[in-house]
């Protein structure tokens, strides 16, 4: 049971990474954007290609990958943030000025298959991996079996997180997007400019996006369709964490990480994504506000 | 001549079929403004419970009633209403992404069922030999398919004539005040919620009736075949036809259908073997371009809505068109 336990921190922490962008896109743009899978499934294929490049037979440690890898992210994270930039130009910014939130969301869901069928045309519908070394599991605690691999992921996810925070407490352009969500048009009479946040939003969300599905392609498996997969756990950790909020979003993921990880022994591996939705159906239907959540 | 026929009388009674599942989408989007993207996931359960109700007796535990066509038709309608029914109570009260997100969800949750659920569904084996109504009528394959599309273009008939009387009472006027301002609607003593509920289960219900005609249709169902990409063909025929107009929807699945298939046929005849999955892609592409530039440019659709204003007002020509969605 421990170990499902420790599965299920590993599950939640690439579904939180993917949620605090989700919650940020819309807090501040004030829609559900369903294309941010893509951003998972991107990020990840990005960083195959410069994998590609940089390829050194050197690991570091005990990990599967070297330190060409950690170039490949850094360079997955910038290309995963300008396809959310040019995504926003060409499709969201002329809709956001209908005013209709939901042409949005439906534009967005569009787009999401759109991409998903990009990177079927671009990489093919095999999934691929990273790297054909073995990640060798070692006893970590009495009962838990864990690979380098993966308390890399746990800890990347930590301190992303914790650079988030500092980000959104300490700087003024944290601030700023803080002020943002809100409230908008206060935001804009005090001076704030609305689009650079806007931007940054996108750049954060996507990058976030990104690095989750990289940390996903390395510990599970990268595929054409793994994004659009976790977009349901992603959307039950915001609800769940109560949407807008990052904080409710990291809770949320590890929640929804556990619960389906937990629920393995229990009902099987094929039924994953439907705890998620479950978990999200409870909570809209006794506390719609989410855990940590401040609205409706 | 006669391939052309035949093949003109099969793509019609899919069109026609995609027509009823796309006017069950404009009840709820069109009229009502609400966002569900679960559409394939309304149309498995009409399509399961028609195979179910009237299919043969199968490897599968449930099922092998071998009840009578219209029993089918009824049982696919009910079904597919009380699961629109159960994931409308909390969602309809809240913000209307959360339709959207639920209704994904539980289109996913319903594919896993179809899936994993092997007592049930028959698992990715699916189900087969789905009679047609009438089977002894007609002996060539050509006849079965006029006696399926006639039998498919009365059923869209009879839900476009029903949503026509039904938007036009005094009840379809609720709908689109609901949507065009809550908060009005609502100081005149209007619930809500309930209009919305009702729209979502009959819209829904519409869906299923579609699954049901298109298992018998096909005579076969699998958990492929309702993928999320049914639910974005069904979406964009009504954003291209005109969402808010039922004829904007039927145009809308004929026009969108020809153009999935058309693009399907040529991505064939084009491509080497090796690339069909790539074709299979850009036609998704394509299509996603299509709904795309049409929200962009033409939020209105082919033909949009109609100004909904009393006989003696004076509208404004061309107002509706700059730039505003209905």
């Amino acid at each position: 049971m421990i170990q499902y336990f420790a599965d299920g921190i590993i599950a939640g922490a690439t579904i939180a990474l993917g949620a605090i962008g989700l919650t940020l896109t819309y807090n501040i743009l004030r829609f559900a954007n369903f294309a941010h899978g893509e951003f998972l499934t991107f990020g990840a294929y990005f960083a195959l290609l410069f994998a590609g490049f940089f390829a050194s037979a050197q690991t570091i440690g005990p990990l599967t990958f070297g330190w060409g890898f950690l170039v490949a992210v850094a360079a997955a994270l910038v290309l995963t943030a300008l396809l959310a930039l040019v995504l926003d130009r060409l499709l969201f910014r002329p809709l956001r000025r209908s005013d209709v939130i939901v042409t949005l969301v439906i534009a967005s869901f569009g787009a999401s298959l759109m991409l998903r069928n990009v990177v079927v045309f671009l990489w093919g519908s095999r999934p691929e991996y990273y790297s054909r070394n073995i990640a060798v599991s070692s006893e970590i605690l009495p009962g838990v079996r864990m690979s380098a691999d993966e308390l890399f992921v746990v800890a990347l996810t930590a301190a992303l997180m914790l650079a988030l925070h500092l980000f959104l407490t300490r700087t003024s352009l944290g601030r700023s997007m803080r002020a943002v969500s809100d409230d908008p048009s206060l935001a804009r009479v005090a001076g704030i400019d609305v689009q650079a946040v806007i931007r940054w939003t996108w750049i954060i969300g996507a990058g976030l996006a990104a690095v989750a599905g990289i940390l996903f392609g390395l510990t599970v498996q990268i595929s054409s369709e793994m994004g659009f997969n976790l977009i349901l756990p992603m959307f039950a950790a915001a609800i769940l964490g109560g949407i807008g909020s990052i904080y409710g979003a990291v809770l949320g993921g590890l929640i929804i990480g556990l619960a389906q990880e937990m629920s393995v022994p229990l009902i099987g591996a094929a039924y994953k994504p439907a705890v998620a939705f479950l978990l999200m159906f409870a909570i809209l239907l006794v506390y719609p506000k989410g855990i940590l959540g401040d609205r409706t | 001549m006669t391939g052309t026929f035949s093949y003109l009388v099969f793509f019609l009674a899919q069109a026609s079929i995609f027509a009823i599942v796309c006017l069950g989408l404009n009840l709820q989007w069109g009229y009502t403004g609400l966002f569900n993207i679960g559409v394939a996931g309304f149309f498995l359960v009409g399509a399961y419970t028609f195979a179910i109700l009237c299919g043969p007796e199968y490897l599968m535990q449930v099922g092998g009633f071998e009840l009578p066509f219209l029993v089918g038709l009824v049982g696919a309608l009910l079904t597919s209403g009380v699961v629109a029914f159960v994931v409308g109570i909390p969602t309809l009260r809240l913000r209307e992404d959360y339709l959207a997100i639920v209704t994904i969800g539980i289109a996913t949750t319903l594919q896993l069922v179809a899936l994993n659920a092997e007592w049930l569904t028959g698992g990715s084996q699916g189900a087969a030999s789905i009679p047609r109504p009438l089977p002894g009528l007609f002996e060539t394959v050509l006849g079965r398919n006029v006696l399926m599309l006639s039998l498919s273009l009365g059923v869209m008939v009879l839900v476009y004539a029903g949503l026509e009387a039904m938007v036009r009472s005094p009840w379809g006027r609720v709908l689109k005040a609901i949507r065009e301002d809550e908060t009005a609607a609502s100081s005149l003593g209007k619930n809500a919620f309930l209009y919305r509920l009702q729209s979502f289960v009959i819209g829904s219900s519409i869906m299923g009736l579609g699954g049901a005609l298109y298992a018998s249709f096909v005579g076969f169902v699998s958990p492929q075949d309702f993928m999320p990409i049914l639910t974005f063909q069904v979406w964009t025929m009504l954003i291209v036809g005109g969402s808010g107009n039922n004829k904007g929807a039927v145009l809308g699945a004929l026009v969108m259908w020809a153009v999935w298939t058309l693009s399907g046929t040529i991505a064939q005849q084009v491509l080497p073997a090796g690339l069909q999955v790539k074709g299979g892609a850009a036609q998704v592409i394509l299509i996603g371009l299509v709904l795309m530039t049409t929200l962009v440019f033409r939020p209105r659709g082919l033909i949009g809505e109609e100004a909904a204003v009393s006989s003696a007002a004076v509208v404004e020509s061309g107002s509706r068109d700059s730039g505003q969605t209905a």
